[in-house]
């Protein structure tokens, strides 16, 4: 049986396997990333390699999702 | 245009493919207009973005819910407007301009509140935690395929990684320090930890390809 808490571990210690960008271009990336998701667009078409840093990055990873609930709070699209 | 499927093996993605329209909405186009402007359209234009910035301070705030204040969240909008009149120039127009500005505010607020939950504890930097979590048996929960990929990961990190690589990576991946507190006691930045995260990994899984 597999254990989560070593499945996460892996994770983490392994990073994502897809091609990711690194912080810094994230952080310039971000706003047209989640512009792009609240509109209902393809983000990840637009913008490769957020997603997989998302993954690998729980810093970038919970900005992203503050930064994505604060637009539909904005737009009155908040879950 | 549209985005490649270009694969970057061994090293962080350089830049993204640049899509979409630079067409701005008409309210942040207002808006930057009245912040590239003077007198007192500037002054209410700065007062407007101060305002929303401060929003976002507190959404995050919040949202984390890690012990800062209001006073301290009207402290980070002040920063994230310096940050966002200081780089003002470098927007492009491929998003809100409030979507734009929120980014500072929003990362503002969560580099403080990560530190703020780490100002008094010691950071757990002993390399030697991945070799006690593949030690023995492996449990009742756990794989054996996953036990002995952990054995695998623990040789490696012995083998191919540098004594930075192994540092910073016990201490982000097993440990979970955040990488913005790390980034402070270790003198350096987010971007370039990642980077030594980013590399020890590919290392790992080269490692792994080789030993299965």
């Amino acid at each position: 049986m597999e254990n989560p808490k070593t499945n996460e571990l892996l994770g983490r210690l392994l990073g994502p396997a897809a091609p990711e960008v690194g912080c810094d271009i994230c952080f310039e990336e971000l706003d047209r990333y989640v512009d792009l998701e609240a509109a209902g667009q393809d983000a990840d078409a637009a913008v490769p390699g957020l997603r997989a840093h998302f993954e690998g990055c729980p810093a970038c990873r919970e900005e992203h999702e503050s930064l994505l609930a604060l637009v539909r709070e904005d737009t009155g699209a908040a879950d | 245009m549209s985005p490649t499927a270009a694969t970057v093996s061994g090293a962080l993605r350089a830049s993204p493919v640049a899509t979409g329209s630079s067409v701005l909405d008409p309210e942040s186009q207002e808006l930057l207009r009245a912040l590239k402007s003077s007198g007192r359209a500037y002054d209410d234009a700065c007062a407007r973005l101060h305002a929303l910035l401060l929003r976002a301070a507190r959404f995050e705030v919040a949202r984390r819910r890690r012990g800062l204040t209001g006073f301290e969240a009207d402290a980070l909008a002040t920063d994230a407007l310096l940050a966002v009149l200081r780089r003002i120039d470098d927007f492009r127009g491929l998003s809100k301009f409030t979507t734009w500005a929120y980014k500072f505010a929003l990362y503002e607020a969560a580099v403080k509140v990560r530190k703020h939950a780490w100002r008094d504890r010691e950071l757990p930097l002993e390399t030697d935690v991945l070799g006690s979590l593949h030690a023995g048996s492996p449990g009742p929960e756990e794989d054996v395929e996953m036990h002995e990929r952990l054995g695998q990961i623990a040789e490696g990190m012995n083998d191919v990684l540098t004594p930075h690589q192994r540092r910073v990576l016990v201490a982000l991946a097993v440990n979970g320090v955040p990488i913005d507190v790390l980034a402070e006691r270790l003198s350096t930045t987010r971007g370039a930890l990642y980077k030594t995260l980013h590399d020890a990994r590919a290392k790992l899984r080269a490692h792994l390809e080789e030993t299965s």
